[in-house]
Parts: C-alpha cells; sequence; structure tokens
C-alpha cells in the first residue's frame, strides 16, 4: 500500500547494528556527550538545539528518576522521514534512546507515537521485544552493570501541537496536551516533573551514527554552525517526492534540481510552521543559520495560486490551536479572514498592512511555536507575491 | 441503557482501569481502549472513569473533546479519514471528498445510518509524497484516486458480516 519513499542512499543503512552503543558502552558517559558534543548535533525536529547540551544539562540533574523521550508525533505538513526512519531503522532509534539514556541516567524510556502511524505500532514492538531478548533492553544493558532500561510506547490520539515538547509531556501524563509556560524546562521538571529530555527520531538516529564513526566523520559534511546531513522529505510539485539525504547547507536550488523540481515558484521550508521561499531566494542554503527545517520541503510549481496555500496553512493553525492563548486562538482566523478578502478582490492595503502587524504579534506573542510560527506563510506571501494577490477579481480565486 | 447494560460496561471500565493504575496519568490508555472496543467515550463512560482515578468528570471531558481520534459520539466500526493538507490538496484531494460523499450517501462528519462508516478530514498523515492520502482506521491509503474509492469501501464490507465482534474486526484489519 505504501510505495517505496526513500530515494537515495541512506548513511543510517551502512552503520552496523549495534556498533554504537558497544562505543559509548566502551567509553564511557563523559567521553560519549563529549563526542556528541564535538559533532556539533543539533535537533533533527526542527527547532535545532545542540543535542550534547540538552543531554548535559538534563545529566547533571541529581533526581534518581529520569526519562528519555522520542518525539515520534511526526505532524508537521510535508514531514514523512521519522515515518521511514520508524519502518526502516527502528532498532537505531532505539539504539539512540539507550545511549541517551546511559548519558543522562535514565532508566525509562518513551515513544511517543502519533495516532496516524499506528501501523508502526507491532513493528516497533516486535523489535523492542527482539532487543530485550539481546540483552539490549530490561537489567544490566550491553552487559553493562547497574545501566537498566527499557522502552515503551505510548499513542497520540490526533493533535499536531503534541509534537511541542511540553505539551507531548501533558498528554504522557493523560493531560490536554496544552504547552507549558517555560522555564521550568523538561530539562529539569519534565515527565512527572522528573528530568527528561524529548529528542526527535531523527536525531537519536544519528546519535548512533556519531559514535559509531566517530565526531570528525560527522563534521566532514554541512556547514559549521550546521554539521552532518540531513533527511529531506520532499512532496508537491516535482518529478520524485520522497526522502533524500543531503549535507545541510545545500541550497534550495540544488535540492530542486536533483528531485526535478526546477521550475517551482516558490518553496515551503520547514511545513506550515516554515517559511515560503520565493523563486528569487533559491539561492539560500538550507541550515539552521539560514532557511531551517525539519526537514519538510513541499515544492510549488509555476501555476499555483498562492492565496490557496496561505488558505490551507491558516486553516491547518485554526484546526491544531490548543486554544490556550489570545493571539494565536483569535489571530489566525483573523489571518483567514483576510485571504479571503484577498480572494475576492476586497482587500485595501491599510487593511493588509493592519493584517501584518497583527501577525507579527502573534509572531511575538504566542505562547508556543505553534502560533508563533503560524502567521508565517501569510507573510512571505505578502511579501513575495503582491502582485499576485493584490487587485484579484473574484474568478481569478477560482 | 439497560440496567445491566451500564453494570457491564462499569464492570468492563473497573477491570480496564484497574489493568492501566488508578492514576491520573493512565487517563489517555484508558480512553483510547475504550474508544477503540465503543467507537466512541459515552457520557456514562467518562463519568465512571472519573469515579475510578477520583478526579472531575469534566476533566475526563475536557481530555476526549481536546483530541481528535476521540469521540464524543459514536462512530462507525470504519472511520475514514481523509488528509486535508496543503500536498494532498495539491494532489487533488477535494475529488476523493466528493466521491466518498456519493459512494457513501453522507457528509464529512456524518456517520452512515448502519453504523459502519464515519467520514472525517485530517491533517497531514507523513504520506505527502503519494497523496492523496487517507486512513481507514489504522491502516493507510496512499495515491488514491477517485475510482478506487468503491472498491476500498467494498474491501470493508465485505470483511466482516453482520455478526463480527470488535475483536474480530481488529484482528483483520
Ligand atoms: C507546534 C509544534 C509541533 C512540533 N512537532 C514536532 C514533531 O512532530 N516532532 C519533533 O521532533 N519535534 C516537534 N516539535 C519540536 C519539539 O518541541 C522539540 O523541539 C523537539 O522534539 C526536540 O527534539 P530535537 O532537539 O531532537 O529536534 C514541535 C514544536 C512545535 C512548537
Ligand atoms: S500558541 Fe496556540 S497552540 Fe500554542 S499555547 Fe497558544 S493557543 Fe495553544
Ligand atoms: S499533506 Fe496529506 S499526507 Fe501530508
Amino acid at each position: 500500500m505504501i510505495a517505496p519513499t526513500t530515494k537515495n542512499k541512506l548513511t543510517f543503512s551502512t552503520i552496523e547494528p549495534g556498533s554504537g552503543l558497544e562505543a559509548a558502552l566502551t567509553c564511557g558517559n563523559a567521553e560519549s556527550l563529549k563526542i556528541i558534543n564535538t559533532s556539533g548535533l543539533r535537533g533533527r525536529g526542527g527547532a535545532g538545539f545542540p543535542t550534547s547540551l540538552k543531554w548535559e544539562l538534563a545529566a547533571k540533574q541529581p533526581d534518581e528518576e529520569k526519562f528519555v523521550v522520542c518525539n515520534a508525533d511526526e505532524g508537521e505538513p510535508g514531514t514523512f522521514k521519522d515515518r521511514v526512519i520508524l519502518a526502516d531503522f527502528a532498532d537505531m532509534v532505539f539504539e539512540g534512546m539507550t545511549i541517551a539514556a546511559m548519558v543522562i541516567g535514565a532508566q525509562r524510556g518513551i515513544v511517543y507515537l502519533r495516532a496516524e502511524y499506528t501501523y508502526l505500532r507491532r513493528h516497533l514492538e516486535d523489535v523492542l521485544d527482539q532487543r530485550r531478548k539481546q540483552g539490549l533492553l530490561g537489567k544490566n544493558v550491553g552487559g553493562k552493570k547497574g545501566f537498566d532500561f527499557d522502552i515503551q510506547i505510548n499513542m497520540g490520539s490526533g493533535a499536531y501541537v503534541c509534537g511541542e515538547e511540553t505539551a507531548l509531556i501533558e498528554s504522557l501524563e493523560g493531560q490536554r496536551g496544552e504547552p507549558r509556560n517555560r522555564p521550568p524546562f523538561p530539562i529539569d521538571t519534565g515527565y512527572l516533573d522528573h528530568p527528561t529530555i524529548v529528542n526527535n527520531v531523527e536525531t537519536f538516529a544519528w546519535a548512533v551514527c556519531i559514535m559509531a564513526k566517530g565526531a570528525k566523520w560527522f563534521k566532514k559534511f554541512g556547514t559549521e554552525k550546521s554539521t552532518g546531513h540531513k533527511l529531506f522529505s520532499v512532496s508537491g510539485d516535482c518529478r520524485r517526492p520522497g526522502v533524500y539525504e543531503y549535507p545541510l547547507g545545500i541550497t534550495i536550488a540544488e535540492l530542486l534540481d536533483k528531485v526535478g523540481g526546477q521550475d517551482a515558484k516558490a518553496v515551503q521550508v520547514g511545513g506550515a510552521a516554515g517559511q515560503c521561499i520565493p523563486r528569487s531566494q533559491f539561492n539560500r542554503a538550507i541550515a539552521y543559520e539560514d532557511v531551517p527545517t525539519g526537514g519538510s520541503i513541499i515544492v510549488f510549481g509555476p501555476h499555483r495560486d498562492m492565496l490557496k496555500i496561505a488558505a490551507n496553512f491558516l486553516e491547518f493553525f485554526i484546526d491544531e490551536s490548543c486554544g490556550q492563548c489570545t493571539p494565536c486562538r483569535e489571530g489566525a482566523p483573523k489571518l483567514l479572514e483576510g485571504v479571503e478578502m484577498l480572494q475576492r478582490g476586497q482587500c485595501s492595503m491599510a487593511y493588509l498592512k493592519e493584517l501584518c502587524s497583527l501577525g507579527e504579534t502573534m509572531q511575538l506573542a504566542s505562547k508556543c511555536g505553534l502560533g508563533q510560527t503560524a502567521p508565517n506563510t501569510f507573510l512571505s506571501i505578502v511579501e513575495h507575491f503582491r502582485d499576485e494577490i493584490l487587485g484579484r477579481t473574484p474568478e481569478k480565486s477560482k | 441503557m439497560l440496567l445491566t447494560e451500564r453494570e457491564r460496561l462499569r464492570d468492563e471500565l473497573e477491570k480496564l482501569v484497574d489493568s492501566h493504575g488508578r492514576q491520573r496519568s493512565s487517563l489517555l490508555f484508558i480512553l483510547q481502549e475504550v474508544q477503540r472496543r465503543h467507537y466512541y467515550i459515552s457520557e456514562y463512560s467518562m463519568q465512571v472513569i472519573a469515579d475510578l482515578l477520583d478526579i472531575h468528570p469534566v476533566e475526563v471531558y475536557s481530555v476526549v473533546s481536546f483530541y481528535s481520534f476521540l469521540d464524543e459520539t459514536k462512530q462507525g466500526q470504519f472511520v475514514i479519514r481523509l488528509c486535508r493538507t496543503i500536498t494532498c490538496e495539491m494532489a487533488g484531494k477535494d475529488e476523493i471528498a466528493r466521491q466518498l460523499e456519493n459512494d457513501l450517501g453522507i457528509k464529512f462528519g456524518e456517520t452512515t445510518p448502519d453504523g459502519k462508516f464515519s467520514l472525517k478530514w485530517a491533517n497531514c498523515l507523513g504520506m505527502c509524497d503519494q497523496g492523496p492520502a487517507m486512513l481507514v482506521n489504522e491502516k493507510v491509503y496512499t495515491q488514491v484516486t477517485p475510482e478506487m474509492i468503491h472498491g476500498i469501501l467494498e474491501d470493508c464490507r465485505s470483511k466482516f458480516g453482520v455478526h463480527a465482534t470488535a475483536l474480530e474486526m481488529e484482528r483483520q484489519i
């Protein structure tokens, strides 16, 4: 039912299973942390927080009970690389969680799997069972005395906002998935108020590669601030959509070449929460310091109506907002109304400017990343596609 | 509801709650399981669960109403969720939606009178390279065309006769 998604060779397929954990067990906690730190690995979920720093902060907490959480909520529109990793490289994800557990001193790991991926669950449970039989989970993991660690799978129930790490923790605790105020951060006050690290599926898999092949090897690729390779989920108007692995720092134009999307008029980098990059800026680099992404790349061909795209994303945010804070809850519907006015050709420049300042307020005043990023696409479309969106006649929007 | 039915449900919920432990953090597990077995979480169930966990029923309701995979009204045996997010929209989800409505005779948000199918929208299902995508219960369908709809629905109908139980269904999916 699901066609092959991976379009080029993934590094994950070249790593000997177990070699990362073995290296970590041999060199110990401090040295493992140092290796991850030297590699420059940053979170693959989108925000790009340095992975070693998160682990180090959690490791320093004196608590007896700590948790490693794998964020498999993959809800960002246009993202599907975590699905591929979970289906093809589940062992590596669990191995990465185990390394993290060793480093921070955690006894329990939790995979928070989105409800839409329930069909992956049985496979994941089988892999976990296998690892228990091999002594890679349970008591004295990998033969290391006193290192007890096991992993359970918790299911989401259909809420994009639960991918935000504090909402995810709320959900794990059986609550509504409403983001918390930060601080406190999960690294000291996480699941059931214990120190908790939350990392993306892909981040754990890269941690294994780094332990197996070394920090130097990882740093050979990418840019100074965005080291290593990254998985990209490419969809939309291109000839070869799918999952690709490339070094960070690749330009949008280069990527479009690879996927057969050269005639694109715009590319959405980072999903609904990301930015809409017009053709004139295709020489920009996909990297934390330029255009960041959790991996979502959506290609818009020359015939696409940018207002329809803006409307679709806003509907998404309205649907998925948890409703806790006003800028997000009230702002997104106002922006959608504005898009509909533009579609009817009934929006004055003065009102459009007001909408843009509303968008900026949302970016500043919303409580979590959802509301902060909800206006992004609207704002980039207004900025880059004025000729297309202003002065429409109703027929044009059909 | 008959008293005996209520008692049976209460028994069932008690067993379920005890199997997860009577603590607040079990709530989502419990609700997910009730949804799977009964296709919704009734007001009565919410009250019983609240009792058992020693929390206010409003707390249970607030969780049920938050998540899109938990329902307050009874859903069909097959819940069809069509992705409406951007790449599936570009791939032609509107035609799929129309055909689903035509073949089922219901609109989005509704359940067929025989209780077999519910039709819902979903946001990105993580199948964007192969849209339009939809889920039927746990099963994912990709590159769906309007012609395929009839066959998919017939597949669901033929899998189980009128006597199929929830558990039998689960095994077959
Ligand atoms: C609304 C929202 C949704 C998010 N969804 C996800 C998600 O599905 N997967 C993910 O890994 N991170 C998601 N994040 C980011 C997480 O909050 C967190 O930064 C990430 O899991 C950290 O892992 P990393 O450092 O390994 O990337 C989301 C953030 C926000 C604000
Ligand atoms: S920004 Fe939106 S999703 Fe985030 S807490 Fe506020 S209302 Fe909820
Ligand atoms: S947009 Fe439909 S599966 Fe992602």
